[in-house]
Protein backbone atom coordinates (compact mmCIF):
# COMPACT_ATOMS: atom_id res chain seq x y z
CA UNK A 1 0.00 0.00 0.00
CA UNK A 2 1.25 3.53 -0.89
CA UNK A 3 1.53 6.23 0.96
CA UNK A 4 -1.10 8.16 -0.74
CA UNK A 5 -3.49 5.84 -0.73
CA UNK A 6 -2.87 5.25 3.51
CA UNK A 7 -3.37 9.21 3.21
CA UNK A 8 -6.42 8.90 1.12
CA UNK A 9 -8.08 6.08 3.23
CA UNK A 10 -7.73 8.11 6.91
CA UNK A 11 -8.73 11.14 5.99
CA UNK A 12 -11.94 9.26 4.03
CA UNK A 13 -12.65 7.27 7.26
CA UNK A 14 -11.72 10.37 9.66
CA UNK A 15 -13.16 13.16 7.90
CA UNK A 16 -15.18 12.91 4.82
CA UNK A 17 -17.02 9.59 5.76
CA UNK A 18 -17.48 9.79 9.41
CA UNK A 19 -18.82 7.06 10.86
CA UNK A 20 -21.17 9.14 13.58
CA UNK A 21 -21.42 12.42 11.85
CA UNK A 22 -21.49 11.11 8.38
CA UNK A 23 -22.64 7.09 8.23
CA UNK A 24 -24.90 7.69 11.79
CA UNK A 25 -22.82 4.35 13.04
CA UNK A 26 -22.21 4.39 16.67
CA UNK A 27 -24.69 7.42 17.50
CA UNK A 28 -25.98 5.34 20.59
CA UNK A 29 -22.34 5.65 22.54
CA UNK A 30 -21.95 9.16 20.74
CA UNK A 31 -25.01 10.57 23.22
CA UNK A 32 -24.81 8.20 25.73
CA UNK A 33 -21.37 8.86 26.91
CA UNK A 34 -20.42 12.61 25.85
CA UNK A 35 -21.10 14.48 29.14
CA UNK A 36 -18.26 13.70 30.54
CA UNK A 37 -14.80 14.22 28.32
CA UNK A 38 -12.73 11.89 30.28
CA UNK A 39 -15.14 8.85 29.89
CA UNK A 40 -15.27 9.76 26.35
CA UNK A 41 -11.58 9.18 26.11
CA UNK A 42 -12.10 6.07 27.53
CA UNK A 43 -14.49 4.45 25.42
CA UNK A 44 -13.37 5.74 22.23
CA UNK A 45 -10.10 4.09 22.97
CA UNK A 46 -12.25 0.97 24.23
CA UNK A 47 -14.08 1.31 20.79
CA UNK A 48 -10.86 2.18 18.54
CA UNK A 49 -9.27 -1.26 19.79
CA UNK A 50 -12.31 -3.70 19.47
CA UNK A 51 -12.89 -2.36 16.36
CA UNK A 52 -9.64 -3.03 14.61
CA UNK A 53 -9.51 -6.42 16.42
CA UNK A 54 -13.33 -7.30 15.18
CA UNK A 55 -12.41 -6.46 11.89
CA UNK A 56 -9.21 -8.17 11.80
CA UNK A 57 -11.13 -11.22 13.42
CA UNK A 58 -14.11 -10.83 10.69
CA UNK A 59 -11.79 -11.17 7.66
CA UNK A 60 -9.92 -14.07 8.71
CA UNK A 61 -13.52 -15.83 9.71
CA UNK A 62 -14.78 -14.89 6.28
CA UNK A 63 -11.90 -15.69 4.15
CA UNK A 64 -11.04 -19.17 5.71
CA UNK A 65 -14.48 -20.41 7.03
CA UNK A 66 -17.69 -18.79 5.58
CA UNK A 67 -16.56 -18.85 2.26
CA UNK A 68 -14.78 -21.71 1.57
CA UNK A 69 -18.21 -23.83 3.47
CA UNK A 70 -20.48 -21.75 1.42
CA UNK A 71 -22.27 -20.18 4.26
CA UNK A 72 -21.91 -16.66 3.69
CA UNK A 73 -25.71 -15.97 4.65
CA UNK A 74 -24.42 -16.88 8.30
CA UNK A 75 -22.49 -13.93 7.97
CA UNK A 76 -24.47 -11.54 10.18
CA UNK A 77 -24.53 -14.65 12.60
CA UNK A 78 -21.12 -14.78 12.67
CA UNK A 79 -20.09 -11.44 12.78
CA UNK A 80 -22.16 -10.73 15.94
CA UNK A 81 -20.61 -13.54 17.39
CA UNK A 82 -17.25 -12.69 16.81
CA UNK A 83 -17.60 -9.08 18.02
CA UNK A 84 -19.57 -10.34 21.54
CA UNK A 85 -16.40 -13.09 22.30
CA UNK A 86 -13.76 -10.69 21.48
CA UNK A 87 -15.29 -8.00 24.24
CA UNK A 88 -15.65 -10.67 26.38
CA UNK A 89 -12.08 -11.78 26.09
CA UNK A 90 -10.34 -8.30 25.79
CA UNK A 91 -12.40 -7.69 28.98
CA UNK A 92 -10.59 -10.81 30.74
CA UNK A 93 -7.23 -10.06 29.08
CA UNK A 94 -7.77 -6.38 30.47
CA UNK A 95 -8.70 -7.71 34.08
CA UNK A 96 -5.40 -9.83 34.32
CA UNK A 97 -2.94 -7.09 31.96
CA UNK A 98 -3.90 -3.79 32.33
CA UNK A 99 -6.28 -3.65 35.83
CA UNK A 100 -5.94 -0.19 35.95
CA UNK A 101 -7.07 0.42 31.97
CA UNK A 102 -9.98 -1.98 32.92
CA UNK A 103 -11.24 0.24 35.90
CA UNK A 104 -11.57 3.09 34.15
CA UNK A 105 -13.22 1.81 31.00
CA UNK A 106 -15.53 0.15 33.08
CA UNK A 107 -19.32 -0.49 32.22
CA UNK A 108 -18.09 0.64 28.67
CA UNK A 109 -16.60 -2.63 27.45
CA UNK A 110 -19.60 -5.22 27.42
CA UNK A 111 -21.62 -1.81 25.98
CA UNK A 112 -19.24 -2.22 22.87
CA UNK A 113 -21.40 -5.34 21.78
CA UNK A 114 -24.11 -3.68 20.81
CA UNK A 115 -22.28 -0.53 19.34
CA UNK A 116 -23.24 -0.73 15.46
CA UNK A 117 -20.58 0.95 14.55
CA UNK A 118 -18.17 -2.43 15.57
CA UNK A 119 -20.57 -4.72 13.52
CA UNK A 120 -20.86 -2.26 10.47
CA UNK A 121 -17.48 -1.72 9.99
CA UNK A 122 -16.67 -5.73 9.59
CA UNK A 123 -20.40 -5.21 7.16
CA UNK A 124 -19.33 -2.52 5.07
CA UNK A 125 -15.74 -4.65 4.51
CA UNK A 126 -17.45 -7.53 4.13
CA UNK A 127 -19.47 -5.70 1.41
CA UNK A 128 -16.53 -4.33 -0.39
CA UNK A 129 -13.93 -7.13 -0.43
CA UNK A 130 -11.27 -5.25 1.07
CA UNK A 131 -8.17 -7.24 1.86
CA UNK A 132 -7.03 -7.59 5.31
CA UNK A 133 -4.52 -4.88 5.27
CA UNK A 134 -6.99 -2.64 4.08
CA UNK A 135 -9.95 -3.32 5.88
CA UNK A 136 -7.92 -3.66 9.20
CA UNK A 137 -7.00 -0.15 8.39
CA UNK A 138 -10.14 1.20 7.83
CA UNK A 139 -11.09 -0.27 10.63
CA UNK A 140 -8.88 1.82 12.82
CA UNK A 141 -9.02 4.95 10.99
CA UNK A 142 -12.76 4.61 11.20
CA UNK A 143 -12.41 4.10 15.18
CA UNK A 144 -10.07 7.08 15.02
CA UNK A 145 -13.35 9.10 13.36
CA UNK A 146 -15.58 7.87 16.09
CA UNK A 147 -13.02 9.28 18.70
CA UNK A 148 -12.86 12.86 16.76
CA UNK A 149 -16.44 13.18 16.70
CA UNK A 150 -17.02 12.66 20.29
CA UNK A 151 -14.13 14.35 22.17
CA UNK A 152 -15.37 17.49 19.90
CA UNK A 153 -19.02 16.82 21.14
CA UNK A 154 -18.37 15.99 24.90
CA UNK A 155 -15.87 19.87 24.43
CA UNK A 156 -19.17 21.12 23.71
CA UNK A 157 -21.58 19.13 25.80
CA UNK A 158 -19.57 20.40 28.46
CA UNK A 159 -20.26 24.40 27.67
CA UNK A 160 -24.01 23.62 27.27
CA UNK A 161 -24.56 22.34 30.75
CA UNK A 162 -24.55 25.86 31.59
CA UNK A 163 -26.32 27.44 28.78
CA UNK A 164 -30.18 29.03 28.88
CA UNK A 165 -31.99 26.78 26.37
CA UNK A 166 -35.79 26.13 25.75
CA UNK A 167 -37.60 24.08 28.85
CA UNK A 168 -38.63 21.43 26.38
CA UNK A 169 -35.49 21.27 24.75
CA UNK A 170 -33.53 20.48 27.92
CA UNK A 171 -31.56 17.21 28.18
CA UNK A 172 -31.34 15.02 24.43
CA UNK A 173 -33.11 17.75 22.41
CA UNK A 174 -30.51 20.06 22.73
CA UNK A 175 -27.63 17.70 22.29
CA UNK A 176 -29.56 16.52 19.06
CA UNK A 177 -29.41 19.91 17.91
CA UNK A 178 -25.73 20.42 18.80
CA UNK A 179 -24.56 17.06 16.76
CA UNK A 180 -26.96 18.29 14.08
CA UNK A 181 -24.23 21.90 14.31
CA UNK A 182 -20.97 19.53 14.02
CA UNK A 183 -22.55 17.17 11.62
CA UNK A 184 -23.51 20.34 9.44
CA UNK A 185 -19.13 21.14 9.76
CA UNK A 186 -18.55 17.79 8.43
CA UNK A 187 -20.38 18.24 5.63
CA UNK A 188 -17.86 21.10 4.96
CA UNK A 189 -15.53 18.17 4.32
CA UNK A 190 -17.91 16.12 1.73
CA UNK A 191 -16.67 18.54 -1.27
CA UNK A 192 -12.87 17.70 -0.42
CA UNK A 193 -11.22 15.68 -3.27
CA UNK A 194 -8.45 13.40 -2.57
CA UNK B 1 -58.82 0.74 29.09
CA UNK B 2 -57.86 -3.36 28.36
CA UNK B 3 -54.55 -4.69 28.67
CA UNK B 4 -54.25 -4.46 25.06
CA UNK B 5 -54.99 -1.22 24.76
CA UNK B 6 -52.90 -0.18 27.21
CA UNK B 7 -49.50 -2.07 25.88
CA UNK B 8 -49.96 -0.43 22.76
CA UNK B 9 -50.34 3.09 24.36
CA UNK B 10 -47.35 2.28 25.93
CA UNK B 11 -45.21 1.12 23.53
CA UNK B 12 -46.67 4.24 20.94
CA UNK B 13 -46.55 7.16 23.09
CA UNK B 14 -45.76 6.76 27.02
CA UNK B 15 -42.43 4.68 25.88
CA UNK B 16 -42.05 5.20 22.24
CA UNK B 17 -38.60 3.43 21.85
CA UNK B 18 -37.36 6.35 19.87
CA UNK B 19 -38.44 9.72 21.34
CA UNK B 20 -38.69 9.22 24.54
CA UNK B 21 -36.54 6.04 25.52
CA UNK B 22 -34.32 6.92 22.99
CA UNK B 23 -32.81 3.56 21.64
CA UNK B 24 -32.28 2.74 18.06
CA UNK B 25 -30.94 6.10 17.43
CA UNK B 26 -29.23 5.36 14.61
CA UNK B 27 -31.26 3.31 12.60
CA UNK B 28 -34.04 6.45 13.30
CA UNK B 29 -31.14 8.73 11.47
CA UNK B 30 -30.00 7.16 9.31
CA UNK B 31 -33.19 5.86 7.33
CA UNK B 32 -35.27 8.60 7.86
CA UNK B 33 -34.23 10.93 5.03
CA UNK B 34 -37.67 9.23 2.91
CA UNK B 35 -40.81 8.13 4.51
CA UNK B 36 -40.36 5.39 1.96
CA UNK B 37 -36.69 4.41 4.00
CA UNK B 38 -38.57 4.67 7.12
CA UNK B 39 -41.94 2.53 6.37
CA UNK B 40 -39.52 -0.25 5.54
CA UNK B 41 -36.96 -0.06 8.46
CA UNK B 42 -40.19 0.29 10.95
CA UNK B 43 -41.68 -2.74 9.17
CA UNK B 44 -39.05 -5.04 8.94
CA UNK B 45 -37.95 -3.97 12.56
CA UNK B 46 -41.80 -4.53 13.86
CA UNK B 47 -41.74 -8.43 12.16
CA UNK B 48 -38.03 -8.77 14.23
CA UNK B 49 -39.24 -7.41 17.40
CA UNK B 50 -42.66 -9.68 16.86
CA UNK B 51 -40.89 -12.72 16.07
CA UNK B 52 -37.89 -12.76 18.67
CA UNK B 53 -40.58 -11.56 21.09
CA UNK B 54 -42.80 -14.70 20.48
CA UNK B 55 -39.69 -17.42 20.10
CA UNK B 56 -38.22 -15.89 22.88
CA UNK B 57 -40.94 -16.26 25.41
CA UNK B 58 -41.85 -19.45 24.11
CA UNK B 59 -38.11 -20.83 24.88
CA UNK B 60 -37.91 -18.69 28.22
CA UNK B 61 -38.16 -21.73 30.91
CA UNK B 62 -35.82 -23.58 28.25
CA UNK B 63 -32.76 -20.82 27.76
CA UNK B 64 -30.41 -20.84 31.49
CA UNK B 65 -30.42 -17.27 32.88
CA UNK B 66 -26.69 -17.26 32.92
CA UNK B 67 -26.49 -17.79 28.92
CA UNK B 68 -29.62 -15.75 27.98
CA UNK B 69 -27.68 -13.01 26.37
CA UNK B 70 -25.80 -14.82 23.64
CA UNK B 71 -29.40 -17.25 23.13
CA UNK B 72 -31.02 -13.61 22.56
CA UNK B 73 -28.64 -12.73 20.23
CA UNK B 74 -28.41 -15.88 18.44
CA UNK B 75 -32.27 -15.92 18.12
CA UNK B 76 -32.51 -12.61 16.74
CA UNK B 77 -29.73 -12.65 14.69
CA UNK B 78 -31.75 -15.62 12.95
CA UNK B 79 -34.69 -13.61 12.36
CA UNK B 80 -32.90 -10.45 11.18
CA UNK B 81 -30.46 -12.39 8.83
CA UNK B 82 -34.17 -14.19 7.48
CA UNK B 83 -35.81 -10.88 6.95
CA UNK B 84 -32.64 -9.63 5.01
CA UNK B 85 -33.17 -11.89 2.74
CA UNK B 86 -36.64 -12.22 2.45
CA UNK B 87 -36.53 -8.28 1.35
CA UNK B 88 -33.78 -8.56 -1.00
CA UNK B 89 -36.15 -11.23 -2.82
CA UNK B 90 -39.14 -9.65 -2.76
CA UNK B 91 -38.57 -5.84 -2.03
CA UNK B 92 -34.50 -5.46 -4.06
CA UNK B 93 -35.01 -1.43 -4.07
CA UNK B 94 -35.73 -1.33 -0.21
CA UNK B 95 -33.26 -3.60 0.66
CA UNK B 96 -30.67 -1.32 -1.56
CA UNK B 97 -31.37 1.41 0.26
CA UNK B 98 -31.31 0.18 3.49
CA UNK B 99 -28.17 -1.00 2.83
CA UNK B 100 -26.40 -3.02 6.06
CA UNK B 101 -28.80 -1.19 8.57
CA UNK B 102 -30.90 -4.14 8.15
CA UNK B 103 -28.14 -6.23 9.05
CA UNK B 104 -27.74 -3.94 11.93
CA UNK B 105 -31.14 -4.84 13.56
CA UNK B 106 -29.42 -6.89 15.25
CA UNK B 107 -27.55 -5.10 17.46
CA UNK B 108 -30.17 -2.50 17.61
CA UNK B 109 -30.68 -1.91 21.39
CA UNK B 110 -34.48 -1.94 20.90
CA UNK B 111 -34.79 -5.39 20.42
CA UNK B 112 -32.72 -6.94 22.97
CA UNK B 113 -33.87 -4.35 25.78
CA UNK B 114 -37.72 -5.66 24.80
CA UNK B 115 -36.21 -9.45 24.63
CA UNK B 116 -34.65 -8.79 28.46
CA UNK B 117 -37.24 -6.78 29.80
CA UNK B 118 -40.63 -8.39 28.32
CA UNK B 119 -40.05 -11.38 26.69
CA UNK B 120 -38.06 -13.27 28.93
CA UNK B 121 -40.51 -12.28 31.78
CA UNK B 122 -43.88 -13.07 30.00
CA UNK B 123 -46.00 -15.08 28.35
CA UNK B 124 -46.01 -15.80 24.48
CA UNK B 125 -49.27 -13.72 23.75
CA UNK B 126 -48.67 -10.71 25.84
CA UNK B 127 -44.89 -11.03 24.59
CA UNK B 128 -45.78 -11.05 21.21
CA UNK B 129 -48.24 -8.10 21.62
CA UNK B 130 -45.26 -6.26 23.20
CA UNK B 131 -43.35 -6.73 20.39
CA UNK B 132 -45.60 -5.86 18.01
CA UNK B 133 -46.41 -2.22 20.52
CA UNK B 134 -42.95 -1.59 20.42
CA UNK B 135 -42.62 -1.82 16.83
CA UNK B 136 -45.44 0.50 15.96
CA UNK B 137 -43.94 2.81 17.99
CA UNK B 138 -41.07 2.44 16.42
CA UNK B 139 -42.10 3.31 13.08
CA UNK B 140 -44.45 5.54 14.33
CA UNK B 141 -41.52 7.46 15.22
CA UNK B 142 -39.80 7.25 12.26
CA UNK B 143 -42.26 8.10 9.93
CA UNK B 144 -42.56 11.72 12.10
CA UNK B 145 -39.01 12.37 11.40
CA UNK B 146 -39.07 11.22 7.70
CA UNK B 147 -42.33 13.45 7.47
CA UNK B 148 -40.24 16.43 8.26
CA UNK B 149 -37.43 15.86 6.52
CA UNK B 150 -39.07 14.67 3.31
CA UNK B 151 -41.66 17.62 3.44
CA UNK B 152 -38.72 20.25 3.53
CA UNK B 153 -36.32 18.84 1.43
CA UNK B 154 -38.13 17.56 -1.47
CA UNK B 155 -41.55 19.05 -0.99
CA UNK B 156 -42.98 15.36 -0.96
CA UNK B 157 -44.05 12.46 1.03
CA UNK B 158 -43.77 9.18 -0.55
CA UNK B 159 -42.78 10.61 -3.47
CA UNK B 160 -46.53 12.52 -4.14
CA UNK B 161 -46.24 16.07 -3.67
CA UNK B 162 -47.70 17.93 -0.68
CA UNK B 163 -45.93 21.34 -0.53
CA UNK B 164 -46.15 23.69 -3.79
CA UNK B 165 -43.31 23.45 -6.40
CA UNK B 166 -42.66 26.95 -5.20
CA UNK B 167 -41.83 26.41 -2.02
CA UNK B 168 -38.00 26.77 -1.14
CA UNK B 169 -36.57 23.17 -1.06
CA UNK B 170 -34.27 22.97 2.37
CA UNK B 171 -31.69 19.81 1.29
CA UNK B 172 -29.89 20.11 4.20
CA UNK B 173 -32.90 17.89 6.05
CA UNK B 174 -32.11 15.55 3.66
CA UNK B 175 -28.47 15.15 4.96
CA UNK B 176 -27.16 13.64 8.16
CA UNK B 177 -26.76 17.26 9.70
CA UNK B 178 -30.96 17.50 9.36
CA UNK B 179 -30.97 14.00 10.91
CA UNK B 180 -30.12 15.43 13.59
CA UNK B 181 -32.12 18.34 13.58
CA UNK B 182 -35.15 16.87 13.04
CA UNK B 183 -34.69 14.33 15.74
CA UNK B 184 -34.16 16.86 17.98
CA UNK B 185 -37.15 18.72 17.06
CA UNK B 186 -39.31 15.93 17.27
CA UNK B 187 -38.08 14.80 20.64
CA UNK B 188 -38.55 18.36 22.02
CA UNK B 189 -42.22 18.23 20.96
CA UNK B 190 -42.95 14.78 23.00
CA UNK B 191 -40.76 16.77 25.88
CA UNK B 192 -43.15 19.66 25.55
CA UNK B 193 -46.42 17.36 25.09
CA UNK B 194 -45.54 15.62 28.46
CA UNK B 195 -45.13 18.90 30.09
CA UNK B 196 -48.11 20.32 29.00
CA UNK B 197 -50.30 16.70 29.62
CA UNK B 198 -48.45 16.98 33.69
CA UNK B 199 -49.41 20.78 34.12
CA UNK B 200 -53.07 20.02 32.89
CA UNK B 201 -55.79 17.59 33.71
CA UNK B 202 -54.03 14.53 34.98
CA UNK B 203 -54.05 11.87 31.92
Amino acid sequence: MTLSALVNLSLGAILIENFVLVRFLGVCPFLGVSKKQDTALGMSLAVIFVMTMASAAAWAVEEFLLEPFEIGRLRTLAFVLIIAALVQLVELFMQKAAPALHKSLGIYLPLITTNCAVLGVALINSNSGTGFIESVLFAFMSGVGFMVALMLFSSIRARLEFSEHPEAFEGFPIALVTAGLLALAFMGFSTVEI
Amino acid sequence: MTQTGKQFKNGIIDQNPVLVLLLGMCPALATSSSMTDAAGMGFTTTAVLLCSGFTISALRKLIPEKIRIAAFTLIIAGFVTAADFLLQAYAPATADSLGIFIPLIVVNCLVFARAEVFAFRNGVVRSSLDGLAMGMGFLAALLAIAAIREMLSAGTLFDFRVLPESFPAVTIMAQPAGGFFAVGLVVAAMQLLKRKGKAGVSV
